[in-house]
């Protein structure tokens, strides 16, 4: 029975929150990947254009609730997304247009893109800012919760209580969907094996007639899709704030990375164990300890490694132990 | 191309003369003081940018470095904190220490197979070992008198010192970070410094014990006279007597003045040594890496070797820049260095002024700190222009004047953008 | 009428010149080889007929057109196949699909051009499923001129395909090539095996320095004392 809860407490507290955050840094290390596969740069702005579809999202879900309309017990915020992610992708392709395309054309070393892509995160920077504010939003609506805590100590009789946010479901289910459609495109159509033949040999693609303009607005297309509901997920999950996305980015950067750069299935290992090791290793472990150990044992302290403060420190770590230990990542990806 | 800097100086000149004369003198030489220090930073980033192509996008960790380091120099030592825990935080700082050793002499008698593996083994039971001796003795620190010191406090020396050992603690710290991540891949560099500066911060707003965190230490020791004391003294109240000034205004501009003199001799030393260090065979050489990699690598230079030098340096600079800030500011608040104001406006200052050239990059600092702050009056009159028809109350209306702020994050990236596009090579070329 | 002839070219990458008044002429069905001591501008020379690098003088004319102008991948269009020497398949592609993309600018049925490369090159068949970039460097060569067949080309232009490939496996590809030409595809081939290429070709062109030094049928070059012991090692 302890054991049992213990389980439970874990997956309450790990498991549960774990997997949902992985699945929203997994698609957003998808949009880096495809990036770096493709325009072959690391993409400073990309945690600003998931803040921007997310943005979109929110103010068409207020719209959307003015209005009386909704999905409910779904979010509002479903019925909003396409419409956001068509914002994304129309700031996406806009920004390359006016701005990677010239460097594209010139065929600039990588590291001008990166910097150029600063000077687009802050322009989307400010200009979400101005629209919508540097506040906290909320927008989620809908049933909050799938099973409650309370609920479950019920029916199982355990001590602990199991419970799963609406939100984190909705998480997962949309990014296995989400990854699923980016796989199947990927591997089975013409348009995507132009994007991988693209990514592994630009000269050859050339060669073969690939229209690079065509490969770069696909994959911007889907970066965009991928970021908007990357964002979107995370905030109906957590809570939207602009600055946050500047942050998200260290998380992002190192899922990518530890999957292997150019290489999707990596980014979505990379993402998930991103995200386990940060909840697990800020997790404090006592009361789990406590049920696993002898009646009345407890151990001192909350057996915590690192303290919550420090969760942008394991992303660091990881990716620090990646580029020491196989700088290609799980997967091996391209190291230029 | 010298006359095109004399130019753009003195346009730069007569910018910062007409916000004297036309808003207030303080107001100017508050500009001042920040743009000389916004130049040294760009002169660093432009050592790592500039001479060897490096993209450091952790400016805001190596400047914070600075920072923390002005605090443990000027402070006062907080004695009941070290007699109370001073004991279980050098023991902490030994099993660190311990622990490394251990790594090292590990990693040499192993086989190579199993070298990751002891090493990760080691870093766990090292990492259990300083808990053990370090929880216990943050929670005494910090208990004592924590609405006002609840950390060790400093080495009680003169403030000025920590602008140097700054620059050596950042250097530390870029040595490691350089060590892991050059010679890879260009972009890995910038993730992994953008990695660092936030784990920095996030030392700096959390470790209490050190240098009290989010509560912030206020009131760092001055390299220069007060304002109450020199409103006090009587050839200063002579002083602007003569002048006809305020005695109020004078002293805060006397202060001021006083930094500013300061600061420039510490800009007039870093650009006399960054501009000999360009023009000897070791800056040749590091230009000559930036252009051709492969053809130095192939002349038997080693390249990653000269990276890591020139990255040492260039963030070395940006903790004396950071140690200057915090002098200047009196306090450090951690909760302030955020990304956008500490790295990537830096590396606006470094692009428009013309990478590669030392004075481009203090131009830079110049003209993108004098943006900065001049851009809160800009936006507001932009967005009280855009607004002009619409009614007052009007919801839009209230909205974007409440967004004005925020126009400066545009105009940077659109400096950025454009200099990039259409001047790549910035405002002062490189010779 | 001569299929290709390129004719008079002279140019470089933007510096001097590095082919000059360089001629290169190929009939249907033919194999055609350039040969000549390193840097001689063989490679060069063949990236000019493909249009890679600006001519200042010369032009490229393909079955009675003059192309000189056109882009590379236009020349694709218009029946020309290149097989660059190095990274000229997809590694992590499989082999079908390097199959198809060589095929991406066609808009019909690719199936029977497949089975015609699966028939030339069996094994390609079984490793279909299997990333290219796992194959033996003589698989590999297969995939690549397979790559270029599959938009049904007029005339192929291979840059030194037998490059760090054994003995066996290059004569094995030659004899490819042979059958390749007998189909009728006009067959421009720049080559370090020199004696082994000429033995093949039908026409063999000399370059020195980016300029033609001899231009003759393989054989007679090969007899050719001169070439011999300046080209061939005696």
């Amino acid at each position: 029975m302890d054991v049992l809860n213990a389980l439970v407490l874990f997956a309450n507290f790990v498991v549960v929150p774990a997997t949902a955050y992985g699945a929203q840094l997994a698609l957003g290390a998808l949009g880096i990947t495809l990036i770096f596969g493709i325009l072959r740069f690391a993409n400073f702005a990309h945690g600003e254009l998931m803040s921007f579809g997310t943005m979109a999202t929110i103010l068409l879900t207020w719209f959307l609730q003015a209005q009386g309309a909704g999905i409910a017990p779904l979010p509002t915020a479903l019925l909003a997304l396409p419409l956001g992610i068509v914002a994304a992708i129309a700031a996406a392709l806009a920004t390359d247009r006016a701005v990677y395309r010239f460097y594209r054309h010139k065929r600039a070393n990588p590291i001008i893109f990166a910097i150029v892509s600063v000077g687009v995160m802050f322009v989307m920077a400010g200009l979400i800012r101005i629209i919508i504010g540097p506040d906290d939003q909320s927008f989620a609506d809908g049933a909050r919760f799938l099973i409650r805590a309370q609920e479950f100590r019920q029916v199982t009789g355990l001590k602990e209580g199991l419970a799963i946010k609406q939100s984190q479901l909705i998480t997962v289910s949309i990014a296995v969907i989400v990854v699923l459609l980016l796989f199947w495109f990927l591997q089975k159509t013409r348009s995507g094996k132009a994007m991988r033949a693209y990514s592994d040999n630009e000269d050859l693609a050339l060669l073969s007639g690939i229209d690079p303009d065509r490969v770069v607005t696909i994959a911007w297309i889907i970066t965009a899709t991928l970021a908007t509901i990357a964002g979107v997920l995370y905030g109906l999950d957590k809570t939207y704030k602009p600055f946050i996305f500047l942050q998200l980015l260290l998380p992002i950067f190192a899922a990518a990375i530890l999957g292997g750069i150019g290489q999707p299935v990596g980014a979505i290992l990379g993402g998930f164990v991103v995200a386990f090791s940060e909840v697990m290793v800020t997790y404090a472990y006592k009361k789990f300890f406590s049920y696993l150990g002898p009646e009345g044992w407890a151990p001192d302290g909350l057996v915590q490694l690192l303290s919550t403060d420090y969760k942008f420190a394991v992303s660091f770590i990881i990716l620090v132990a990646v580029l020491l230990i196989r700088p290609t990542g799980i997967i091996r990806g391209r190291v230029l | 191309m010298k006359r095109r800097g004399v130019f753009y100086f003195s346009v730069m000149a007569a910018l910062l003369l007409a916000v004297g004369l036309g808003q207030s003198w303080n107001v100017a030489l508050g500009i001042i003081n920040l743009c000389l220090i916004s130049a040294i930073m760009a002169l660093g980033v432009n050592m790592q940018w500039g001479y060897a192509g490096l993209f450091n996008v952790g400016i805001m960790g190596f400047t914070a470095l600075g920072g923390l380091t002005a605090v443990l120099v000027s402070m006062p030592p907080v004695t009941e904190a070290w007699s109370a825990g001073g004991r279980g935080i050098a023991l902490a700082f030994l099993s660190l220490v311990a622990t490394v050793v251990a790594i090292i002499i590990a990693r040499r008698l192993v086989p190579p197979l199993f070298k990751i593996w002891i090493t990760i083994v080691i870093v766990i039971l090292g990492f259990l070992l300083i808990r053990v001796f370090y929880e216990p003795a943050v929670e005494q620190i910090e208990a004592i008198n924590p609405a006002h010191t609840g950390y060790l406090g400093g080495f009680n020396l003169p403030i000025v010192l920590s602008w140097f050992l700054g620059g050596v603690v950042a250097a530390g710290a870029a040595w490691l970070i350089g060590k892991i991540s050059l010679g890879l891949r260009a972009d890995y560099l910038a993730i992994a410094t953008l990695g660092i500066s936030e784990i920095i911060i996030a030392v700096l707003k959390y470790e209490e014990w050190l240098s009290r965190g989010v509560k912030n230490v206020t009131g760092l020791p001055r390299p220069v006279p007060y304002e109450v004391d020199l409103m006090a003294a009587d050839w200063f109240i002579n002083l602007t007597a003569w002048f006809h000034a305020d005695v109020t205004d004078a002293a805060s501009i006397f202060v001021k003045l006083c930094y500013a003199g300061l600061f420039l001799i510490m800009l007039a030393a870093i650009m006399w040594l960054a501009e000999r260090a360009l023009r000897s065979p070791w800056g040749r050489m590091m230009r000559a890496i930036r252009d051709n990699r492969d053809a130095a690598n192939a002349m038997g230079k080693d390249v990653t070797w000269r990276h890591l030098q020139v990255f040492v340096l260039g963030c070395a600079v940006c903790g004396i820049a950071g140690a200057m800030l915090t002098t200047l500011d009196g306090q450090l608040t951690p909760s302030s260095y955020i990304p956008l104001r500490y790295t990537f406006l830096i590396w606006v200052m470094v692009i428009i002024g013309g990478s590669g050239n030392n004075w481009g990059a203090v131009l830079g600092g110049f003209i993108i700190w004098f943006l900065w702050i001049e851009a809160e009056p800009l936006g507001n009159w932009l967005m009280r222009m855009i607004t002009l028809f619409m009614e007052d109350g009007f919801w839009l209306k209230d909205h974007l004047i409440a967004g004005a702020a925020y126009t400066r994050l545009v105009l940077m990236g659109a400096i950025l953008l454009v200099v990039m596009r259409f001047a790549p090579k910035g405002l002062i070329p490189e010779k | 009428m001569t299929f290709l002839s390129a004719l008079h070219m002279t140019g470089g990458y933007g510096g001097a010149d590095i082919i000059q008044d360089c001629s290169i002429t190929v009939e249907k069905g033919e194999i055609a080889v350039v040969v000549g001591p390193n840097g001689a501008g063989k490679s060069t020379a063949m990236r000019a007929v493909f249009g890679m690098l600006d001519l200042r003088e010369g032009s490229v004319v393909l079955d009675g057109r003059d192309i000189t102008l056109m882009a590379p991948q236009q020349r694709v269009a218009i029946g020309m196949g290149f097989v660059p020497q190095n990274r000229n398949i997809f590694v992590t592609l499989t082999v079908q699909e390097n199959l198809e993309m060589g095929a991406y600018i066609r808009n019909d049925d690719i199936s029977e051009t497949m089975e015609q490369v699966f028939a030339l090159f069996p094994i390609l068949r079984e490793r279909r499923d299997q990333p290219a970039g796992e194959l033996s460097g003589g698989q590999r060569q297969q995939v690549a001129v397979g790559r270029a067949l599959m938009t049904k080309p007029k005339l192929l232009m291979l840059d030194e395909p037998t490059a760090g490939v054994s003995p066996i496996v290059m004569d094995d590809l030659f004899d490819k090539i042979l059958e390749i030409a007998k189909t009728g595809i006009a067959i421009l081939m720049v080559e370090q095996n020199a004696r082994q290429a000429l033995e093949i070709a039908d026409h063999g062109f000399v370059l020195v320095q980016g300029r033609n030094r001899f231009s003759d049928t393989g054989q007679a070059l090969l007899a050719d004392p001169e070439v011999r012991r300046s080209f061939l090692g005696g």
